[in-house]
């Protein structure tokens, strides 16, 4: 019964992406596809067949509610790189529309995994949602392997402090983690800066309640004007930079590489205030 | 071939399906001498058994009338009904009364059947654990304490012997027609029960295939800890599909409780720490094992699942 019901959503969403996309998205997605066994899923949970079906309302919303505007992602290197973009709008949404642009604006096209949180894989059904599409939780390990096998990552360093900060703090990089450079250090790995205008005002974030974010053992619990978990209707601009390439041993001092960190930190923040000047509406 | 005059070779918990299994693929090469509390009914003619606890001193006689050369210990007791005093006691025991008997009786090859899941399922795991991961499984459910200490014990082994060549085995798990293990009755269940909104990755590998790395781990290059890996990895949901069981998901801060007092009153037959397994990934790597000593599971994905059901062995 319930899995009667759940083939009925899956073509359904099916029908609506090909409508959307037309065959070309399929054609892309096989592209992108990585080998699958008998059981259509690759040896990190990735399905083809589910993605087809998930994506429906991603390039929805990429289209047609967020409208995004992409400039610059032809810089994005073939094999191996590790995207990093800011991270902001309560909900994660800037990394779905970064996925999505890869996906049907990418040349060639390119299925980004991005690294979640770990408590993620605790969540019924995101869980699920999470690892048919790709994505997969942000082990230095799996990120290694990954990169290894010439995959796209997409990371946002600032994590939680990033998506989760309150309305003051719009556009204003968090702290950064290094995790993410020591891996390109290890595995030879150019870096693209990504800066993403337009998630900011999806959800604005006028308070965050953090003791029922405790009790519930979510990152936080922000109150926005919708209150939902659903994002305002703002308009996105995803700013790919040049890519930068780093030398030096991973295991250097936190000062060395904290210098290479704020070089992309700087790259990012430039990409943002470029987008931000050229933005003539928020919503409209 | 006669009893006393060629090397032996020990298989410990020789009676249960993978021993007997294992007996099949050595009988004929190897003087097969085995040790095991339950009786091993129709063996062949020329396969000793002898009916002991392993933690007997008459163990110890097998070592000291011929000479062994190789040890296969997979004499680990599973059964979350036993006390765990007797379970730690049996299992802990036992592993190193065997260790001691290969050291002393110099054996030139040890090798000990653990398991993949002493990693452990849990959120935090990478998608492919390697064999120098933290063996975390004991931190979600102490019932496996002992047999994360069984595995220690046999790295220590390893470090402490080097004239020896001690392998430890971490499958994943095994199933097949007549297994009686915890993942294959789970998956004979007509209507298994689920936790709603999750469907972890799985590794399987057939029972053939599980006695076949053991065979090829008496094969002198193979030294150290490995994962051993089946065909591949699958959705739980999709080995449910192919086995045509109809999943009951119950929300997973019910599932627990629910279980436990199920488990209590003997209508279940797992502990409610082993919803872990339905509910987070534990997959392994089973690179090293496929490049040092170049295994290969014969039996695809798809025959792999349909094994448990018996029709397709």
């Amino acid at each position: 019964m319930a899995a009667a019901l759940e083939d009925m959503v899956k073509a359904g969403l099916r029908g609506w992406t090909d409508r959307m996309a037309g065959t070309g998205l399929e054609e892309r997605l096989r592209q992108v596809s990585r080998p699958e066994n008998e059981y259509g899923v690759d040896p990190f949970g990735f399905s083809l067949d589910y993605t087809l079906s998930a994506v429906a309302p991603l390039l929805w919303m990429y289209r047609h509610y967020h409208r995004v505007k992409v400039t610059g992602i032809d810089r994005v290197p073939v094999g191996r790189v590790l995207l990093v973009s800011n991270h902001s709008g309560q909900l994660p949404v800037d990394g779905a529309m970064i996925g999505v642009a890869m996906l049907v604006e990418g040349t060639p096209p390119r299925a980004v995994r991005s690294m979640v949180e770990r408590w993620v894989p605790t969540l019924p059904w995101v869980s699920t949602f999470m690892a048919r599409v790709g994505q997969v939780v942000g082990t230095p390990d799996n990120c290694k392997r990954l990169l290894e096998a010439d995959e796209a990552i997409l990371v946002f360093p600032e994590g939680a402090r990033g998506i989760s900060k309150p309305w003051a703090k719009r556009y204003q990089l968090q702290e950064f983690g290094m995790g993410f450079l020591r891996l390109a250090l290890e595995t030879d790995t150019p870096v693209v800066p990504v800066g993403v205008v337009g998630a900011e005002e999806q959800a604005p974030a006028l308070a965050n309640l953090k003791p029922l974010a405790r009790v519930l053992g979510f990152p936080a619990f922000p109150v926005t004007p919708t209150l939902l978990p659903v994002p305002l209707p703002s308009r996105y601009h995803i700013l790919f930079g040049e890519p930068l390439r780093f030398t030096g041993r991973p295991d250097d001092d936190d000062g060395v590489l904290e210098q290479k960190v704020a070089t992309v930190k700087g790259a990012i923040r430039e990409l943002l205030e470029r987008g931000l000047a050229e933005r003539k509406s928020v919503y409209l | 071939m006669s009893g006393g005059t060629k090397p032996g070779v020990v298989i410990t918990g020789i009676s249960g399906n993978l021993g007997r299994m294992l007996t099949r693929l050595l009988h004929g090469r190897e003087h097969i001498i085995g040790i095991d509390r339950r009786p091993f009914p129709r063996r062949p003619p020329d396969v000793e058994v002898h009916q002991l606890d392993l933690r007997k001193n008459k163990v110890e006689d097998l070592f000291r009338r011929g000479r062994i050369k190789a040890v296969i210990h997979m004499g680990i007791l599973h059964d979350p009904r036993m006390s765990a005093a007797e379970h730690h006691a049996f299992n802990v025991v036992g592993t190193t009364r065997i260790l001691e008997h290969c050291a002393r009786y110099g054996v030139e090859k040890v090798v000990v059947l653990s398991s993949a899941n002493v990693y452990g399922p849990s959120p935090e795991n990478s998608n492919f654990i390697t064999e120098d991961a933290p063996l975390m499984a004991a931190s979600r459910f102490a019932g496996v304490r002992d047999l994360i200490e069984v595995d220690m014990l046999a790295n220590a082994f390893f470090w402490r012997h080097p004239s020896t060549q001690t392998v430890v085995l971490r499958p994943v798990h095994i199933v097949g027609p007549s297994i009686k293990n915890a993942p294959s009755n789970y998956l004979r269940l007509k209507r298994p029960m689920a936790l709603a909104g999750f469907d972890p990755l799985v590794q399987l590998i057939h029972v053939e295939d599980a006695a076949r790395a053991l065979v090829e781990a008496l094969r002198p290059e193979a030294r150290g800890v490995y994962n051993v890996v089946g065909p591949g990895v699958m959705p739980l949901s999709a080995i449910f599909r192919e086995l045509g069981q109809q999943p009951v998901p119950v929300p997973h801060p019910l599932a627990r409780p629910l279980l436990s007092q199920m488990f209590r009153w003997r209508l279940a037959h797992f502990p409610a720490e082993e919803l872990d397994h339905v509910q987070f990934p534990c997959i392994v790597d089973g690179g090293r094992w496929e490049r040092e000593v170049g295994f290969r599971p014969r039996h695809g994905l798809r025959d792999t699942v349909r094994c448990v059901l018996g029709d397709a062995a």
